[in-house]
């Protein structure tokens, strides 16, 4: 759904990629694209206007210090801060609760809460082995209370029956008393669209929230909705304890501005998307991945380039030399390696700009994020130089040293040495290629384990 | 207040309510004006909960606080100095309904206008925030500020009135052109309304609506439960047929869409009926399989009668933004597409998607929703339409 945007931005950005500065004057024209794109992507003005804000000054301040081209620095400042605004972690449902965990539906009238709600139940039932039970507390829209039924009766879930003469309070209520005498791990409570202006629709869904005190309070928005998703994210936040927001109808061609919109009002996560009609159409949501999708397929050729201008060449020939000699490849080497790498912008900025990255199973790429790029050096810091060169002594009492003595725990350590380990087995590999070769070729595959 | 706009509360008369309100209606003030254009952009500017705390009456803005009126069932209040200016009820209850809650950039401008005498760029600035956070567009709305700077040269024009002036001259071509009334062929027995559009944007509701509206004036109308996918969406429009005293026909979930609304055309002429409606599933327009189906609703229909549909409705949300344009395109390409009807203004967003739409595909505009009960339908007039965006 973002395909429009990436092709925008990255129009806006060949704008600038011949000259060599970026400055107050060529940025403007750049940034002015940029703003375009994201309005017609329909993101709500506030949002674009400190979007473009935030993009203006990192754009202009440090990193223009960096020898990079101003395209380059562009992109990289624009992607960094649509994974800032987006969030950066993929959240589900909290399940730290007594049971059952109460999940309240919220949002404007047709956005996709009562499907929403179906979709959540099977995935929950499917996915995460929950019993699960829904019940609906909207009592106005004609056959409200038979729709949710019937989809329940789809995916299989408990329906608990309410009926349009009883108020939405009484029926959560009287629902959420069942729940707890059936021993049901959640109860999904759907409710009524409503207008966020609407001051009796606003106060009735409060006082059931605050009678059922539910454990997620998701936001269920379309993501065409243009820039009323802020007026309308707002008016919902304001009124209700929001956990959460649910973009549905994304299976159309819509640019996503309203989940940039929405997240950054909100600042509640987005968690899950709908992506058709069906009951299985419910996928959980991923900033990281939509973030540097928006700015399209990776850009290796920068990426390259960035690094050769980065990594301080005598380091990369001493370490080029070393591995084509066959010298041993140290913890101190390491530790080199890894600074560098954070010098260049942080690991996953540079992964998000190689092709076929974002599809990588969260599992590997968590093992690559920055956070633990710090956290490794941090350990190797904490080691003394005969540890570095012979990481062999590092056992039982030393690991717990270097923990204490680094803020982390004996498991980074050995965590640690681990990835040590595979990255001196995959320098034999790869010896003589030197490290930009080593790079490209981890574009494709990613060894597991490696910080690369 | 507000929930005269919106009266899900079946139990309570909108009616008494009103009049209870209108006898509290107050007079503009200078400092509301700041207060409002003080607010922050992304804030819904009119928060509903102000009206019952105490305000001194002489800062509310009567634009805030006067309900607006129920079509035709309630007469409708015009604040007095408004009235002096020319303002006519229907007008005024119009762009109560459509500016309620968010109209501060409305205000902002006409603040903005009133301290300004002279065009800068911070006007323009002003003028292209409008627009924008009304879902004009970016593209759209450049353009309009371009003409409004053109025709402000060619004559010479250079102070904050004349701006306004030629931007609501720029906005109301645009939205003219769209402006046709449906107007019912009683030479067709019946006459075919096909209903299509995206997923959850009102297109049973607006069924409901002009089932109930054509009913009243007369005609004998039949509706055709066309959406035979979504869960509940054949009881939805039964529960309508009922309230309205209007005969559905229907057959079970799943069955053939196009044999539903075939079947009930001839049971409409068996019955003498003048209006069939039928109702379609939503559909996104990227869904080819879907859109093809829907061809296909008109194939058959056309067996039935070769001139029908004779109005072919697309249904677009009020909040969406520049995907309208999309939806409108695609659909348009399934289906030729001879109205548009514009729903959910009601609420905070202000459906400036319309002047796009206008622009690129000139099909005409119905009608507007402007709320979930069945008598929330209403006859799109441009004038009332782009007085709610700038006003
Ligand atoms: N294509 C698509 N359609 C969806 C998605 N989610 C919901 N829908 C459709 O959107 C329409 C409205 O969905 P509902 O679940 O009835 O919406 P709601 O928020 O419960 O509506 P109200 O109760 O009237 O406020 C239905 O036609 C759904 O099938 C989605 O992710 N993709
Ligand atoms: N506030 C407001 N709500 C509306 C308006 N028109 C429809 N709705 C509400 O929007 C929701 C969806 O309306 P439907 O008529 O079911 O929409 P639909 O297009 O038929 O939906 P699908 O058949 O699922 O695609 C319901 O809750 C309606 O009450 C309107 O003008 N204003
Ligand atoms: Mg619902
Ligand atoms: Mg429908």
């Amino acid at each position: 759904m973002f395909d429009n945007l990436t092709d925008r931005l990255s129009k806006s950005i060949q704008k600038i990629r011949g000259q060599a500065n970026l400055s107050e004057d060529n940025i403007k024209e750049a940034l002015r694209e940029v703003r375009v794109a994201l309005l017609e992507a329909d993101v709500a003005l506030p949002v674009v206007k400190s979007f473009i804000e935030d993009v203006r000054e990192r754009a202009l301040g440090t990193e223009v210090l960096t020898s990079l081209k101003p395209a380059q620095v562009l992109v990289k400042v624009v992607q960094e801060e649509l994974v800032k605004v987006l969030g950066e972690e993929t959240s589900g449902i909290n399940f730290n609760a007594q049971p059952p965990v109460v999940i309240l539906m919220a949002g404007l009238q047709g956005a996709g809460k009562t499907t929403t709600t179906g979709k959540l139940a099977k995935f929950l039932k499917e996915r995460e082995n929950k019993k699960v039970m829904v019940v609906s507390a909207d009592v106005y829209r004609p056959a409200a209370i038979e729709q949710l039924q019937t989809v329940a009766e789809q995916v299989g879930v408990e329906w608990f029956p309410s009926s349009v003469i009883d108020d939405p309070v009484t029926i959560g209520m009287t629902a959420l008393q069942a729940a707890k005498k059936g021993y049901f791990d959640v109860l999904i409570v759907d409710t009524a669209g409503r207008l966020a202006v609407d001051e009796a629709m606003m106060k009735e869904i409060k006082s059931l929230q605050n009678s059922i005190n539910p454990t997620e309070t998701l936001f269920v928005v379309d993501a065409m909705t243009g820039q009323d998703a802020a007026n309308t994210a707002k008016a919902f936040s304001d009124a209700l304890d929001l956990t959460g927001v649910v973009l549905t109808k994304v299976d159309g061609d819509a640019r996503g501005g309203a989940a940039l919109s929405v997240k950054n009002i909100t600042g509640k996560p987005i968690k899950f998307q709908g992506v058709g009609e069906k009951m299985e159409a419910l996928e959980p949501f991923h900033p990281d991945r939509i973030a540097s999708s928006i700015l399209g397929m990776g850009d290796v050729l920068s990426l390259v380039e960035e690094v050769e201008r980065k990594v301080d060449k005598k380091e990369a020939e001493k370490l080029a030399k070393k591995v084509a000699t066959g010298n041993k490849f140290t913890l101190e080497d390491f530790q080199s390696q890894l600074l560098q790498m954070q010098n260049m912008g942080g690991m996953s900025s540079m992964l998000d700009k190689l092709p076929g990255m974002s599809n990588l199973p969260d599992m590997v790429k968590d093992q690559v994020n920055d956070k633990s790029t710090g956290r490794m050096l941090a350990v190797i810091s904490s080691m003394t130089l005969k540890e570095k060169r012979y990481p062999q002594l590092i056992k039982g009492s030393r690991k717990r040293r270097i923990a204490n003595g680094s803020g982390t725990t004996i498991q980074d350590v050995s965590k640690l040495l681990k990835q040590y380990n595979q990255m001196q087995k995959m320098m034999r590999k790869f010896k003589g290629k030197g490290m930009m070769k080593m790079m490209q070729k981890l574009g494709g595959k990613l060894p597991g384990g490696m910080p690369f | 207040m507000i929930n005269f706009f919106k009266k899900k509360n079946k139990n309570k008369t909108d009616k008494d309510k009103l009049k209870t309100d209108a006898v509290t209606e107050q007079v503009t003030s200078d400092a509301d004006a700041d207060a409002a254009a003080s607010k922050p952009a992304s804030q819904p500017a009119h928060d509903a909960g102000v009206m019952n705390q105490e305000i001194p009456i002489d800062a509310v803005d009567p634009k805030q606080t006067t309900p607006a009126a129920e079509p035709a069932e309630v007469e409708i209040v015009v604040p007095p100095e408004l009235l002096a200016q020319g303002v006519e009820p229907h007008q005024y209850q119009l762009s109560q309904q459509l500016s309620k809650t968010n109209d501060n950039f409305g205000k902002k401008m006409k603040q903005m206008l009133s301290l300004k005498k002279q065009i800068d760029e911070d006007l323009f600035e002003e003028l292209e925030t409008t627009l924008l956070m009304a879902d004009v567009g970016a593209t759209a709305t450049m353009e309009v500020i371009e003409k409004v700077r053109k025709s402000l040269k060619r004559r010479n024009l250079s102070d904050s009135d004349a701006v306004f002036d030629a931007l609501k001259a720029q906005l109301t071509e645009l939205a003219q052109v769209v402006e046709q009334p449906l107007i019912i062929d009683e030479s067709k027995q019946p006459f075919v309304i096909l209903v299509v559009g995206v997923n959850g944007v009102g297109k049973t509701t607006t069924i409901a609506k002009l089932a109930r509206k054509y009913k009243s004036m007369g005609k004998k109308v039949m509706l055709a439960a066309g959406d035979t996918f979504r869960a509940a969406a054949v009881e939805q429009l039964k529960t309508w047929g009922e309230r309205e005293d209007i005969p559905v026909m229907a057959q079970k979930t799943g069955a053939d869409s196009a044999s539903v609304i075939f079947d009930a055309m001839t049971s409409a002429k068996a019955h003498n009926m003048d209006v069939l409606i039928a109702d379609t599933a939503g559909r996104l327009h990227t869904q080819a399989n879907l859109m093809q189906e829907l061809e296909k609703i008109s194939r058959v229909i056309q067996k039935n009668d070769d001139t029908a549909p004779h109005e072919t409705l697309i249904v677009i949300d009020g909040g969406t933004g520049q995907n309208a344009i999309s939806q409108v395109r695609e659909f348009n390409k399934a289906n030729a597409l001879s109205g548009v009807v514009i729903t959910k203004l009601d609420g905070t967003p202000k459906g400036g998607v319309l002047f796009n739409l206008a622009a690129e595909f000139g099909i005409p505009v119905r009608f507007i929703g402007v709320g979930e009960k069945s008598t929330d339908l209403k006859s799109y007039k441009a004038a009332e339409f782009v007085d709610a965006i700038i006003d």
